[in-house]
């Protein structure tokens, strides 16, 4: 009669616990690898120095964002590197060859972000390609247009000022704030918000806990998997428009890796690549600790390849840490 | 030769269990769901360990330590799924572990395949050793396992329902391949729930129940009615629901001519306020009508909701006309573990907790699931709590929940008191008789016989894909309820 609800009760924010458990684990490393470089150089803990890690990481933050939402499905996506380079790609079309105004070329640019993730979407849900590959060929396939569409060549915006303002412009006078940081933050917000207080959200934790059991439920996964790939085609899009932005230029090489980058930074924050587990705020954190590595590294004088060989540590460490959890729990 | 004896009280599973395997003879096992068969097979194949008991091998105690054991001793065992390779060929799955080399590193293909040719000429089968497994019938494949037993010189084998894939055809081979090995130095433990099989292939008949020894009988003396009184016979468990009359009531859901590869033109009524049992042996399609039904498997044949036909492509369309299931694998198809009460409780229900720009309304679900938690009696600290923090009972009244909040008039419940202990399973009987007096239809699936009589209004058995009866409540007994379930009778759909 006394014993069974006391330990019911106790049960609960102990498995609270143990669920934030590895972002509070991410916090504290990006708190101890801040503290690090501070000691280790009088360079790193600027404001100027904090502002162009941020800055660094805005772009593979926003991709990470949208990613966050298809690793929480249990799904993976390998396009976003290569899909971004092809969405700047678009907005150069947009703004100098087809000379649509500002506002219409980077909402092009940003849909057609969408419209690569509802593809993707399509081809996981409906004709359940598995994730990784339907991915892979997308990530190919972007890369080939990229290219084709640009003609291999830089597309730059001269004719277009403003385009470069979106990510570069400063909006706190004689701080070096840009835009496209004050534009991540937003993001943040709105990526936040969706995940845990919409039904979009809601979904993408129900299918990556138990695809089986939501569908028997009578809810459309198809559909709602399409919806959370395209959504994340939009960060896709944003991406790629402040990634040309910032060097007023679209390149149609690159990106491959960046998914790869991204995927770390979502890894890193606890999302688990099994579904259903995962925040934004530590997303945001595992990008964190990514852009300050990498900043801090540099920093200090460590020679390019062994920054590599620091952030795939950090990665082992941080998916080896999430394992340790799993067991626990 | 074989003389096998164990005795191991204390064990849920198996009591007291005991068994006589004689030399050259063909023992048929039979028990209802859940009687131990199973457990059983594992401790003669090694498997398990038994708490007490003893074995004995021709008159030797002996210990089976390990299934590589058993198989070393002579024991082998077939299960009905195959441990088969298919993209192997039918002498590398035989002889798979050891197979012959040439200088310690070189596979020789060739004395393989002399091998295993030489194994199909002493058991008479007509196989090519080369051929993909992958590429064989059901039936050939089990022809295969069957050889890879015997290929270790077994002389006891162990067959788990081994015609539950064949036609009469293939029944007919296996039968010849089984006779073919019983010779006075072999004995086979013939497992199946198929009775006039019984009398056509086995010398004997051991009946167990509730995991423990009932009696072994001569085949050739024993009618299969005689059997199938000592295979049930359990109490059931609580008072009787007093059966609704179904009368002039409403017909909700009405089901005609249900095939797939599963079922067999199953047809069915189902009315208002209604419990509809459904009963039969493991594998008689039960579920398989469940799923065809709310749409997670194709299937052909014409559903009707309140007399109109409907079609149902996909849960999402179940969902929608009001048809809710609830798996017999609640972790699995029923409930999202790491997800809260609350959470799940809405999961069918979704739209009518957003609002504009799909924002969650809180308040209302915490509304809804705490009226779900207080009328259902869910034991949890909070809505919040995570479902897989929930006692078995409480999930499953937690999936209740879930289809009352989309409000629907059929609920077909797959083995609702699965993995439930006695006290909550009281609790779900409860609640299913108040959701029927309410109005609510039900469909029950279940393997429990005296569940089955104690709920229900009308019992519909089921026995390899085709319905074989419905039975009034009144009318209905263990024993031919069983009896509908073990043999179908040739008139395929019964409707009433």
């Amino acid at each position: 009669m006394t014993t069974p609800a006391p330990a019911e009760a106790t049960r609960s924010p102990l498995a609270a616990l143990r669920g934030s458990l590895q972002q509070v684990l991410a916090f504290a490393s990006l708190i101890v690898i801040v503290v690090f470089f501070s000691i280790a150089s009088p360079h790193f803990f600027t404001s100027n120095n904090i502002v162009s890690i941020l800055t660094a990481a805005t772009v593979t933050g926003i991709l990470a964002l949208g990613t966050t939402f298809v690793i929480i499905t249990g799904g993976i996506d390998l396009s976003i590197g290569t899909g971004m380079i092809l969405c700047g790609v678009m907005a150069g079309v947009f703004l100098t060859y087809w000379g649509w105004p500002l506002w219409a070329g980077v909402a092009g640019a940003i849909v057609f972000g969408a419209l690569l993730g509802f593809v993707n979407g399509v081809n996981i849900a409906v004709l359940k390609i598995p994730p990784f590959i339907a991915t892979l060929g997308m990530m190919l396939i972007a890369a080939g247009l990229s290219l084709v569409i640009s003609g291999t060549k830089p597309i730059y915006f001269n004719d277009q000022p403003a385009f470069q303002q979106i990510m570069n412009l400063s909006i706190i006078p004689g701080a070096r704030f840009p835009l496209g940081v004050l534009l991540f933050i937003l993001m943040i917000v709105v990526a936040a918000i969706v995940l845990s207080r919409t039904v979009i959200g809601r979904y993408t934790f129900s299918i990556g806990s138990n695809e089986a059991a939501t569908a028997l439920s009578g809810v459309n996964v198809t559909k709602w998997k399409i919806i959370i790939y395209s959504m994340s085609g939009l960060f896709v899009g944003l991406a790629g428009v402040l990634s040309a932005s910032r060097l007023s230029s679209a390149q149609p090489t690159g990106g491959m890796g960046l998914e790869l980058e991204a995927i770390a930074a979502v890894v890193i924050g606890g999302t688990s690549l099994q579904g259903g587990k995962g925040s934004i705020v530590g997303t945001v954190i595992g990008a964190l600790i990514m852009a300050v590595l990498t900043n801090g590294l540099r920093i200090i004088s460590v020679p390019q390849e062994w920054q590599s060989v620091a952030v795939g540590c950090v990665i082992l460490i941080a998916v080896y840490l999430d394992m340790l959890r799993r067991k626990g729990a | 030769m074989v003389g096998a004896t164990k005795n191991f009280p204390g064990v849920r599973a198996l009591d007291k269990m005991q068994l006589t395997l004689r030399h050259g003879e063909v023992l048929a096992l039979v028990g209802e769901n859940g009687a131990g068969k199973s457990t059983l097979m594992k401790l003669l194949s090694g498997g398990y360990q038994p708490d007490e008991g003893e074995f004995f091998l021709n008159g030797e105690p002996l210990v089976i330590s390990s299934p590589k054991h058993a198989q070393e001793l002579g024991i082998s065992i077939i299960h009905q799924e195959f441990n088969l390779m298919p993209d192997l060929t039918i002498a590398q799955n035989i002889y798979i572990g050891r197979e012959p080399r040439r200088a310690g590193i070189f596979l020789s293909d060739r004395e393989l395949n002399r091998t295993t040719a030489e194994l199909f000429d002493r058991l008479g089968l007509a196989l090519d050793p080369t051929l993909l497994v992958g590429d064989l019938t059901v039936a050939r494949q089990q022809m295969v396992e069957i050889a890879k037993a015997l290929s270790w010189n077994a002389r006891v084998l162990i067959m788990d329902e081994p015609t539950a894939a064949l036609n009469d055809a293939e029944v007919e081979t296996l039968f010849g391949l089984i006779r073919r090995f019983t010779t006075p130095e072999t004995g086979v433990i013939y497992i199946s729930h198929r009775m006039h099989e019984l009398e056509q292939i086995s010398d004997r008949v051991t009946v167990i129940r509730d995991g423990h020894y009932v009696d072994t009988l001569d085949t050739a003396k024993a009618p299969i009615s005689e059997v199938i009184s000592l295979m049930v016979g359990r109490d059931v468990a609580g008072e009787r629901r007093a059966p609704q009359p179904a009368g002039d009531r409403e017909v909700v859901l009405s089901v005609d001519h249900l095939s797939n590869s599963f079922l067999h033109d199953v047809g069915f009524e189902l009315r208002k306020g209604e419990i509809l049992g459904f009963a039969g042996l493991m594998g008689a399609g039960r579920t398989e009508v469940a799923r065809a039904v709310v749409g997670a498997d194709r299937a052909t044949g014409t559903i009707r909701l309140h007399g109109r036909e409907v079609s149902i492509s996909s849960p999402v369309d179940a969902a929608r006309l009001g048809i809710g299931y609830l798996s017999e694998d609640r972790k699995k198809y029923g409930v999202l573990l790491e997800r809260s009460v609350r959470e799940n409780v809405i999961l069918s229900s979704m739209r009518d907790y957003h609002g504009a720009l799909g924002f969650m309304r809180e308040r209302k679900i915490e509304k809804a699931a705490r009226g779900a938690v207080e009328s259902l009696r869910i034991k949890t600290p909070s809505t919040a709590q995570l479902v897989k923090n929930l006692s078995g009972g409480n999930q499953q009244k937690v999936v209740i929940a879930k289809w009352l909040a989309r409000d629907c008039d059929v609920l077909i419940f797959d083995e609702p008191t699965r993995g439930i202990d006695v006290g909550a399973k009281e609790e779900i009987y409860a609640l299913l008789a108040e959701l029927a007096a309410s109005g609510k239809s039900i469909i029950m699936i279940s393997s429990e016989l005296p569940e089955i009589l104690r709920m229900s209004d009308r019992i519909a058995v089921m026995c390899e894909g085709r319905l074989t009866a419905v039975l009034d409540s009144a009318d209905a007994t263990q024993e031919n309820i069983m009896a509908h379930a073990t043999h179908f009778s040739a008139e395929g759909t019964v409707k009433q």
